[in-house]
């Protein structure tokens, strides 16, 4: 359409009318612009037969194993689950706004704190008739994770992946490590390993959050799991003896992590550990999908973070589990409920785990006879667990954690020496946090 | 002289010429001839940008520097709760990213304006002299400034990832005892990051010189080499000098993009330790879950009035200089 002229003077003004087409563009758009953000496949609302869930599932393999789900749900009931996939990252930046609009039917998301806090803003619908048929498949823990503030329930469980060091088989037998189960055997190990020219604990951060998986682990070993709670609601101290007293355990292995962390992906932290570098690896089960190569993959194994006061051993398991809620209101919300009902079954959480396997079942009823050796650990460990916490971001208010925690941590591990500073600088900003409602 | 030489910048293009004001005594003549229907459509072609401008840039300017003032999380209009000036003192006195940060974006603005602006000036100044292969050398210099910034993280990424980049893997650097964290490490990551922004505003800067030595008068320099002056003398007393214009656009050019810097620390490292900037303190404090947007609100506002402090006097100087003329 547009001339452009050699010598870019008689270059033809638009006429008036295209002017107008283009303000009339303009208006069209500008109107547009709520109708986009309301996207949630409003256009099938009024059928009884469609079901819309909003997901944030966008990688590959999750994307495939939740549209088998639905597929079964579809073949089981006659209900089309229509499903509004989106970037996982953008999904979870969105949210906010996203719940307040026109949000789907069912949409997933975390459990813990960050589940809670959407219930407690009255922008989720209370399941508990849901719960009535599920709540024989999920275990006490499980119960306990999908109720909101208020005792009522509001999400139901898909899967979970435990978090644990990892390690390979080859490489403990070639050194004749042993697994540690001590604070002080695992740090007796950490210096072996160092002569032994490996890195002992691979160990990436700058993403800014596995460093909290860290102190988590360091937390509830030492102080148990209530305290874990306290301090992640904001009402234990920062300052208190007791977290200081985690720092200074941090501090004593913070010399066997890797180099560099700030400037590494977990991925890559991954790779030093797959290419034998690197000892052990303190992550989620995740870790996993870095290992691409069979053999390799049939290496890894893993063992709980080992036991720092006896008084709690190590009955606490870092768990996060992801699951579905039930928006404020429903368009089709009859069906929704018998949806929810569907994913909260075993058969569900099977049809999921196929596809993809680094994750475990949330429910104890399901069938794990198709579980990798890895897998079936994971299980156990969870099923064993007395409690199962959710890391730090789930846990505690997530502005709190991306905001102070993660920069504040990144600042320990490259300075350790300042945590006395660093300690009451958290302790002032979680009160002016907290204290904003 | 100047009027000739205006032609020819391009900036000057901006600066409307000095024939415009008997405009209005022109369109009170054809005041008879607008019909009905062209004054609807001169009022829609001049209203809905009207409203578009106040909706998307005064109205929401205005409701983030209320919100300064506010804590809200985002959900309801009725959690909105008046704190006064809390989220400034919050943000002065204990935030430990905020004075990183505000250095960090004087340091962006000093580095801009050290190295790459003078580089800049030095190759359009060799470019200018018609060398062989100049088109060749302008693209390749040019290049950086077309790629997005995002995009020129990811590459320097490719060169500064401490594991498997090129540095530490050519230098060795990437082994325990010798290892140099170029991302991660708060005394080298920013100015690793302003390496790759240098390289892009060299180009920038080397454009925009190009175009004012373009407009100097070539009978300056002839009368330079009359009066016996070397190359330096004539760039030093006659070039330079008439490059004045152009300088007043590199340095408010350079301002901005030191204020506005984001994307490139963003893709880098999110502005972890060592690389805070005050629009990255924004964005994390405003976009998430469970957003703080007082507070983000807040800091948005001290990056604005930073930009007032500067772009103020500079618009006052430019009309001043325009009503004299």
């Amino acid at each position: 359409m547009q001339h452009f002229s050699p010598s870019g003077l008689s270059l033809p003004s638009p006429s008036r009318r295209t002017m107008l087409r283009g303000i009339g563009g303009a208006a069209v758009l500008g109107a547009g612009i709520p109708l986009l953000s309301a996207c949630g496949g409003s256009g099938t609302a009024s059928d009884p037969k469609t079901v819309t869930l909003g997901s944030k599932a966008s990688d590959a393999v999750p994307k495939k194993a939740f549209a088998d789900i639905y597929a079964a749900y579809k073949k089981k009931s006659g209900i089309t689950v229509d499903v509004n996939t989106k970037d996982s990252n953008t999904f979870q930046e969105q949210i906010n706004s996203y719940l307040q609009g026109t949000p789907d039917d069912v949409f997933t998301w975390f459990a813990g704190y960050r589940m809670q806090f959407f219930a407690a803003k009255g922008l989720a619908t209370p399941i508990d008739d849901v719960w009535k048929t599920i709540g024989d498949n999920f275990p006490e823990a499980m119960h306990k994770l999908s109720k909101g503030e208020d005792g009522k329930y509001y999400f139901v469980p898909l899967y979970t992946y435990p978090w644990a060091i990892f390690y390979r088989k080859s490489v403990f037998q070639e050194n004749g490590y042993e697994v540690p189960t001590t604070w002080d055997d695992f740090v007796a190990l950490c210096k072996q390993m160092q002569k032994d020219k490996l890195v002992p604990i691979a160990f990436g951060d700058k993403d800014a959050w596995p460093a909290l998986g860290t102190f988590d682990q360091i937390n509830f070993r030492q102080n148990g799991y209530d305290f874990h709670v306290e301090l992640m609601a904001g009402k234990a101290s920062w300052t208190d003896a007791k977290v200081r007293k985690v720092f200074d355990l941090w501090t004593e292995i913070l010399p066997y992590h890797q180099e560099g962390a700030m400037g590494r992906t977990w991925q890559d932290a991954a790779q030093t550990l797959a290419s034998k570098k690197a000892g052990m690896y303190l992550l989620g089960t995740f870790v996993a999908q870095q290992f691409t190569d069979k053999a390799a993959l049939d290496d890894l194994d893993f063992f709980a973070f080992p036991e720092i006061d006896p008084q709690f051993g190590q009955d606490t398991v870092e768990a996060p589990t992801d699951g579905f809620m039930m928006s404020k209101s429903p368009k089709n919300k009859a069906e929704a409920v018998k949806l929810l009902e569907f994913l909260g079954t075993p058969e569900a959480e099977t049809v999921y785990l196929k596809s993809d396997p680094s994750s475990v079942h949330a429910s104890t009823k399901a069938d794990t006879s198709s579980y990798t050796a890895l897998q079936k650990k994971a299980y156990d460990m969870i099923a064993g667990a007395k409690s199962l916490t959710q890391f730090m971001d789930r846990d505690s208010r997530p502005d709190f954690t991306s905001t102070v925690m993660q920069p504040a941590l990144q600042k320990f591990v490259r300075d350790p020496k300042g945590v006395d500073g660093l300690l009451s600088s958290i302790e002032r900003q979680k009160k002016t946090i907290f204290a904003s409602g | 002289m100047t009027t000739q030489t205006t032609k020819e910048i391009p900036e000057a293009a901006a600066v409307p010429p000095p024939g415009a004001a008997p405009a209005k005594k022109v369109s009170q003549g054809h005041r008879r001839l607008l019909t009905r229907r062209d004054r609807l459509t001169l009022g829609l072609m001049a209203g809905l940008p009207t409203i578009l401008h106040i909706a998307l840039v005064w109205v929401t300017a205005l409701a983030s520097v209320a919100l300064a003032f506010t804590t809200w999380d985002g959900i309801g209009f009725d959690s909105i709760k008046w704190v006064g000036l809390e989220n400034f003192k919050e943000l002065f006195s204990n935030n430990p990213q905020f004075w990183p940060a505000v250095q960090h974006n004087v340091i962006w603005f000093v580095v801009l304006i050290v190295i790459p602006t003078p580089l800049g000036l030095f190759l359009a100044v060799q470019l200018d002299k018609r060398i062989r292969f100049s088109r060749v050398y302008q693209t390749a210099f040019f290049l950086p400034v077309v790629m997005s910034m995002a995009v020129i993280g990811f590459v320097w990424q490719l060169i500064y990832n401490p594991d498997t980049g090129l540095i530490n893997s050519v230098i060795g650097a990437n082994e325990p005892g010798k290892y140099i964290d170029w991302i991660g490490d708060p005394d080298l990551n920013l100015w690793a990051i302003l390496v790759a922004a240098s390289w892009r505003h060299t180009g920038y800067m080397m454009i925009l010189y190009l175009a004012g030595l373009k407009g100097v008068d070539p009978s300056l320099r002839e009368a330079s080499a009359l009066d016996g002056a070397n190359e330096w003398q004539t760039f030093k007393n006659v070039i330079f000098p008439t490059l004045r214009p152009t300088n007043t656009v590199v340095l408010v050019v350079t301002i901005i993009e030191a204020l506005r810097a984001f994307d490139l620390v963003f893709v880098f490292n999110k502005g972890a330790q060592g690389t805070e900037l005050l629009s990255i303190l924004v964005t994390n404090n405003i976009i998430g879950e469970s957003s703080r947007i007082g507070y983000g609100s807040a800091i948005a506002v001290v990056l604005l009035l930073i930009s007032l402090v500067v772009i103020i006097p500079y618009l006052v100087a430019t009309f001043r200089k325009e009503r004299r003329a």
